[in-house]
């Protein structure tokens, strides 16, 4: 299956990539590529096997409801490009 | 033209753990901003999340609050989208198996137009699953830049679908109020609506009768009971108007302007609806096991409704009685410890409660839980009602006093303590009754004699003269005698 060139545009839009042409054109050939291993897969049966949620057949430790962070807000922000008032600046944006 | 409206909620409740969902930071609010934005909730590449205990059980005793089935094994999924208060660029939330499946909560509808009657109704929940909040973005401190406070980001999220079951702004009103009860009552998020800890999403859409679902739209974080109906009450008319008029009804967020009272279309954020959820790497399935259920079941307290039915068929309470005693967990509670001390006079503590200490807790603008008064206390009073020594009226003055002067013990400096007990006041006061039948004969064979006119008045037919007696015997009493007792006697006196 061979992906149209807009479809890539639209994940590189929606993942924040700029892509140019030469780009687009390898990650369609890619992407199509893993298309095809999807096809493959979707056509093997499987009748009566619960889908898989995760590749370890093992479940999530819980943490206990305990405060064990301190504020490390000087540390952080020394390497945050712009910051005000304890408040990480970005560019505008508008709402 | 008939139209009918359809409504279904998305809320989101803020759950009370001491710490975010998937790291140890505080989620005290009001913090100093990004001073508790730790390593996971800002991001930093190569961090782990790990799940807080504390929300899943919070999670499973909703799911049990209102008979859901909860998911053995759920799974947390990425929701993909750039914005600066969400520095991961996805939220962990849950997609294909939420934590809590189907269930169910019974509303009480209270009509807004005139004399219709209140009426139960049944609101299908379809699902509630866990999830990160995202930060906080400040606009317009400085020319050209957004600020973001990262505090709030990773702060456990509860978010309870319903199925669009609700047909007015009445209806949904009902459901998001019985809702907040409910989830403050088993105390797994302590409903501040002003700090944003149970906001409301509102999907809402227009139909004829028979026809399908119209297209919805989704009016975003109601944080009041009086918006939302007002946002609701707008919406449907402008809805039926743009039909009516030979428009079209588009999917779109939109948010409410309180100042105005009208909803307008948010920015068409491009791409907006496209999250490309995916089962999150970094966390493994989540297994509840039959005994973290029966431990958290354990933990929840006997439900409102349950109260309500109890307080109606054991107690004899109206229902309207008992829904207002039930309004929070808070209130029964003081309910049921006034009543251990006067367990045959539920009537009794249930107008007192609705009645003399409601108002003056409305007076003060305070709520059950800063009345001045304990409910020891009030037991103590409703005890002396009950075995005579007070009359009504005396009583309404031990409370009186009582009120006042605790009131003035609790800003006084000084830590000098009056004797605060309902006896001693009554005895200070002098208001006990007086119930001794002796007592109470004497002073009406006295009244009797002293008014041979009147006597004569009454045999012959005038009973409007009977009030005429028990205005002196009040009097001759100090307003102490017992006024049923005083009644009785009077009657067989004057009788003859």
């Amino acid at each position: 299956m061979l992906l149209a060139k807009a479809d890539v545009q639209k994940v590189a839009r929606l993942a924040r990539l700029a892509m140019n042409e030469t780009e687009i054109e390898s990650a369609r050939s890619q992407l199509s590529g893993i298309f095809d291993l999807i096809a493959e897969m979707q056509a093997v049966d499987t009748q009566g096997i619960v889908p898989m949620s995760h590749a370890q057949d093992v479940s999530q430790r819980l943490r206990e409801d305990v405060v064990t962070e301190t504020n490390q807000r000087e540390l952080f922000q020394s390497i945050a490009p712009q910051v005000e008032s304890g408040l990480y600046l970005v560019p505008q944006v508008i709402e | 033209m008939q139209w009918e409206t359809v409504i279904g909620l998305e809320v989101h409740t803020q759950l009370s753990t001491n710490t975010k969902i998937f790291s140890g930071a505080s989620t005290t609010y009001g913090a100093e901003p990004n001073t508790q934005a730790d390593a996971v909730s800002i991001a930093l590449p190569g961090v782990l999340p790990v799940l807080n205990k504390g929300a899943v059980e919070r999670a499973i005793k909703f799911g049990l609050a209102v008979g859901a089935h909860i998911a053995p094994r759920s799974v947390f999924a990425r929701k993909n989208y750039f914005y600066p208060d969400l520095p991961k660029g996805y939220q962990i939330s849950q997609f294909d198996l939420p934590v809590v499946g189907k269930g169910a909560l019974t509303i009480q509808v209270e009509p807004l137009s005139g004399n219709a009657k209140s009426y139960e109704k049944v609101v299908r929940i379809t699902r509630a699953h866990l999830e990160e909040d995202a930060g906080k973005s400040v606009h317009g401190e400085s020319q050209g830049v957004t600020g973001v406070d990262l505090n709030r980001a990773g702060t456990p999220l509860l978010e309870i679908v319903s199925e669009p079951d609700m047909s007015s702004a009445a209806e949904a009103v009902a459901y998001a109020k019985a809702l907040h009860s409910l989830v403050r009552w088993i105390g797994i998020c302590d409903g501040n609506m002003q700090e944003g800890s149970f906001r409301c999403d509102v999907n809402v859409s227009v139909r004829r009768p028979g026809e399908p679902l119209g297209t919805r739209r989704e009016i975003k974080n109601l944080n009041s009971f009086k918006f939302m109906q007002q946002a609701i009450d707008y919406e449907v008319q402008w809805q039926i108007d743009t039909i009516e008029n030979g428009g079209k009804i588009h999917q779109a967020t939109i948010l409410f302007d309180a100042d105005k009272g009208t909803t307008h279309a948010m920015r068409n954020k491009e791409e907006a609806h496209d999250y490309r959820y995916f089962p999150d790497p970094d966390l493994l399935p989540l297994d509840i096991t039959p005994a973290m259920l029966e431990q958290v079941r354990d933990t929840l307290p006997e439900l409102p409704q349950a109260k309500q039915s109890r307080y109606v068929n054991d107690l004899g309470l109206s229902a309207y009685d008992a829904s207002i005693l039930t309004a929070s967990r808070e209130m029964a509670n003081f309910f049921e410890t006034v009543l251990a001390a006067v367990p045959n006079d539920a009537k009794m503590c249930a107008n007192w409660l609705i009645g003399e200490v409601s108002a003056q807790l409305n007076r003060n603008g305070l709520d059950i839980t800063q009345c001045q008064i304990t409910p020891q206390q009030l037991g103590d009073m409703l005890k002396r009602i009950a075995d005579g020594t007070l009359s009504n009226s005396g009583a309404k003055e031990v409370f009186r006093t009582l009120w006042t002067s605790l009131e003035a013990h609790a800003t006084a400096s000084s830590s000098a303590t009056a004797d605060l007990s309902v006896d001693a006041i009554i005895e200070a006061k002098g208001l006990k009754q007086v119930s001794d039948s002796g007592a109470i004969e004497k002073i009406v064979d006295e009244i009797i004699s002293a008014n041979p006119a009147q006597v004569a008045e009454y045999r012959s037919g005038k009973e409007k003269v009977f009030g005429f007696f028990v205005g002196l015997a009040m009097k001759a009493s100090k307003g102490k005698a017992n006024p049923a007792q005083l009644n009785e006697v009077l009657k067989k006196k004057l009788a003859g």
